[in-house]
């Protein structure tokens, strides 16, 4: 059976940067926000560390330090009007939080609690400064369930678990004219009409084994406007975090080297002292993520495979730890029986972040190609590219992003919704691709599972398309996703029913993750330098006069995919060699 | 080793009740009850349903009834389950099939309580200060992920989800012992009429089932006290 809705605008994903976006709209044009979870499930939850603004609570600090941090940190390729705009508004966007009701840790004065991050340092790299703002070791729990609240009280209409599909254009493809949604609960298909559309769905990181992303992070987003023929960007460029719990990939914040936590290999070294002599462990994750596999490759890792580094916390007051590391110290305790006030934690480099995605502009408005936008159309937070992250995102920008350009987000959809009178055309048939795509899934019936073709993706994605990389790796990754696109076509699943089927929501995550995981791989082997997260050994260094440039990406109707180039907005901060 | 996992299984297309359902699983002492359901899911029938997403005890989404006690799949490992490990959907909740339970009726109680910050001061362009006592006060119940494990634990829930239950009650906490807010008075009306703090029998159920390790007892506790004492 299907359903048709019609608002002006619709949002699709309920975590920091669709509920920030909500909170702008609702109340303003009719809006609803369509999610797969229900919304305080998001994954922006899970964020632990803190959110960078310079308050200057405990010393000096000002926003253009902490853009130079942000451009220097994505290794040049971050644009730099879009960053000025997220650190001179992360100060607002901060205050807001508080205003709303955010619980902030605080200082002895009263004000909102501030500790250094990697990468983020006083004037220009001189030493770490203290600018992320907290609570304790969940402030991304708090930014949500805050988020959440503030749309509890505006009254904004959920639609719990309902998983977007398909993004409907007019029938002349010029204009934003709704989403197909799948409802979990009954297995009945919704067209939703909308005047604009806000993509906020997340990350892609359950393309790899070891990650510390939720099991619902299957880019979800960017695979159905991909797929629509949109571009996406800088694919390439994915954060792997330096401190994953060893084999699981559990998130342990950088605020544990910001309060003092330092990386050791079995020979107890500080070995960052070597990598990053200024700033030490809190260089930013790209290079400790690389260290640190380093340190393992060259026989310095520790354990009887000598695959992991220990995190040590050892030498911090109890009390510390207690009241500032609660949750990852916890963590340790339940899921490696190690106890952070006398052992090392094992760690090991964690798949964590998508710095590619959906391609906007400071508007968080969808470019249609390098040079053009796409009218009713928005995307923010970890499915969208800015870029404010580049090649590297610093630690606590990405909640400062969701936040920031959550709202812009929502504010853009508002504008273009009142100023557009009528709902543009539906196609004529608008859930068609929709059903064909789910009767193949269910029709078949001597297919493989989803299972092992999707443990095929993440082990071989983990190994070959990983910290370092090569370009014999990166093609023989190609092949192997080619034939695991070819198997997964004929895709078999157990439940042919109606009811929270999610055999077939799996199926077809794994559909998202294949298609988002060639263009990643594609980007890579096509971008022949080594830059922020995208390490070539073959090509070692960080080549301005050819790749200071923004991947484009796109997916031909016959599966393969197709590059073109946007170049990078400069500013005030001119390219130089990125040292710590 | 091999673990004996008896679960609850209902397919409301087909099933007229629940039933009981046993697998073999292999696992690791250091599996989650998570990895063992998706071991089941992925290796004999992926027909099993069930609510998870970050598998590290923040999101909420897998509170469960694993012998007997309300848990989270992906906080509690096999290790710690000695002999046959019994799964079934927390209860109190419709069940919608298998592990999964309708939450509209936890979600309803929840807003009821206004869990948002009330406070119509005007501000500057700073934050409100807050000395590191009074951010100490409601520490706690901040930590609340709204699994509804404490809710669904309690035996005044079970037969009469207008209880709102201790969900509702630490997230009512949170704001009402926040020296930032302004709202006691408007929660007032709901917190102590008939469904509300008063209906609590002091079982403990919910702090035993909290998997953030709230005292949610205590929190209840001090709700009540509060709109004896200070009438808020």
């Amino acid at each position: 059976m299907i359903h048709t809705h019609t608002y002006d605008v619709v949002i699709v994903g309920a975590g920091g940067a669709g509920m920030r976006a909500a909170i702008e709209s609702a109340g303003k044009v009719s809006t609803a926000v369509i999610t797969k979870l229900y919304p305080t499930r998001s994954h922006t939850g899970a964020a632990q560390g803190g959110m960078c603004a310079a308050l200057g609570n405990l010393e000096e600090d000002k926003w253009e330090w902490h853009a130079f941090d942000t451009v220097k940190g994505s290794d040049y390729l971050g644009d730099q009007d879009a960053i000025d705009v997220m650190c001179k508004e992360a100060v607002d966007a901060v205050i807001e939080l508080e205003h709303m009701g955010l619980p902030f840790s605080r200082n002895d004065d009263g004000t909102i609690a501030q500790r250094p991050f990697g990468g983020h340092t006083r004037n220009h790299g001189e030493a770490p400064v203290r600018r992320a703002c907290y609570a304790a070791d969940r402030t991304g729990h708090m930014i949500l369930q805050t988020l959440y609240q503030q749309c509890v009280k505006r009254d904004v209409e959920f639609f719990n678990e309902f998983y977007v599909l398909d993004f409907l254009k007019s029938p002349d493809g010029t204009q934003t004219a709704g989403v197909v949604a799948y409802d979990l609960r009954t297995g009945d298909l919704h067209v939703f009409r909308a005047k604009a559309v806000v993509f906020a769905s997340g990350g892609f990181g359950k393309m790899f084994k070891v990650t510390s992303n939720a099991h619902a992070l299957t880019g979800d987003g960017p695979a159905v406007l991909y797929r629509r023929g949109f571009p996406l960007e800088d694919m390439e460029f994915f954060q792997f975090h330096p401190t994953g719990i060893y084999r699981l990939g559990i998130l342990l914040s950088e605020a544990a080297r910001g309060e003092g936590g330092i990386l050791r290999n079995k020979d107890g070294e500080r070995f960052m002292e070597r990598y990053a002599p200024t700033i030490k462990d809190l260089a930013p994750r790209d290079m400790v993520s690389r260290a640190i596999r380093q340190e393992i490759n060259e026989g310095r890792g520790c354990g009887p495979d000598g695959d992991y580094v220990l995190l040590d916390l050892t030498h911090l007051p109890r009390e510390q730890l207690d009241e500032k590391l609660p949750d990852i110290t916890e963590f340790a305790r339940t899921y490696l029986g190690v106890e952070p006030y006398n052992q090392g934690v094992p760690i090991q480099p964690t798949a964590h972040y998508a710095m590619g995605g959906i391609p906007t502009n400071v508007n968080a408005e969808v470019r249609s190609s390098a040079t053009d936008i796409f009218p009713g159309l928005y995307a923010a937070g970890e499915c969208a590219s800015v870029s404010v992250h580049g090649a590297n995102r610093l630690g606590t920008n990405s909640l400062l992003d969701i936040v920031v350009f959550g709202r812009r987000a929502g504010l853009a959809a508002v504008a273009y919704a009142m100023e557009t009178a009528e709902h543009a055309e539906l196609p004529a048939n608008p859930t068609a691709d929709v059903e064909a795509m789910l009767s193949r899934i269910v029709g078949n019936t001597d297919g493989e599972s989803a299972v092992k073709i999707r443990a095929e993706l993440q082990n071989t994605m983990n190994n070959n398309a990983q910290v370092f990389r090569t370009g014999e790796l990166l093609a023989e990754q190609q092949q192997i996703l080619d034939g695991l696109q070819k198997r997964f076509d004929g895709i078999r699943i157990d439940d042919k029913g109606k009811a929270f089927n999610t055999d077939l929501v799996e199926a077809i995550e794994l559909g998202h993750l294949l298609d988002l995981a060639e263009a990643l791989v594609e980007g890579a082997l096509t971008r022949e330098e080594s830059r922020g997260a995208h390490y070539r050994e073959d090509f070692p260094t960080r080549d301005d006069e050819n790749w200071l440039k923004h991947t484009l990406v796109y997916r031909n109707p016959d599966g393969s995919r197709r590059f073109e180039y946007r170049p990078v907005t400069l500013g005030r901060y001119e390219p130089m060699e990125r040292k710590y | 080793m091999e673990a004996t996992i008896r679960v609850l299984r209902y397919n409301p297309e087909s099933d007229a009740e629940p039933n009981f359902v046993e697998y073999k699983v292999p696992v690791d002492p250091m599996d989650r009850v998570l990895d063992a359901l998706h071991h089941i899911k992925w290796n004999f029938d992926g027909s099993l349903s069930f609510r998870r997403s970050c598998a590290h005890g923040i999101c909420g989404s897998d509170a469960m009834l694993i012998n007997g006690r309300n848990r989270l799949a992906c906080k509690v490992l096999m290790k710690d389950l000695p002999g046959t490990v019994t799964v079934e959907p927390i209860k109190g909740l419709r069940i919608l099939k298998d592990l999964i339970v309708d939450m509209d009726a936890f979600f309803e109680s929840y807003k009821a309580v206004m869990p948002f910050l009330i406070n119509d001061e005007p501000t500057t362009g700073k934050e409100r200060l807050q000395s590191t006592e009074d951010r100490e006060r409601f520490d706690d119940t901040t930590k609340c992920i709204l699994c509804a494990a404490c809710t669904t634990s309690c035996p005044i829930y079970w037969p009469d989800n207008s209880y709102i239950g201790p969900a509702s009650i630490v997230n009512a906490h949170r704001f009402i012992f926040d020296s930032r807010d302004r709202g006691a008075a408007e929660r007032m009306e709901k917190l102590s009429g008939a469904d509300g703090v008063w209906k609590c029998r002091t079982t403990f159920n919910c702090t035993n089932a909290c998997p953030r390790d709230i005292d949610v007892t205590t929190a209840i506790q001090q709700v009540k006290r509060e709109l004896i004492f200070n009438k808020v």
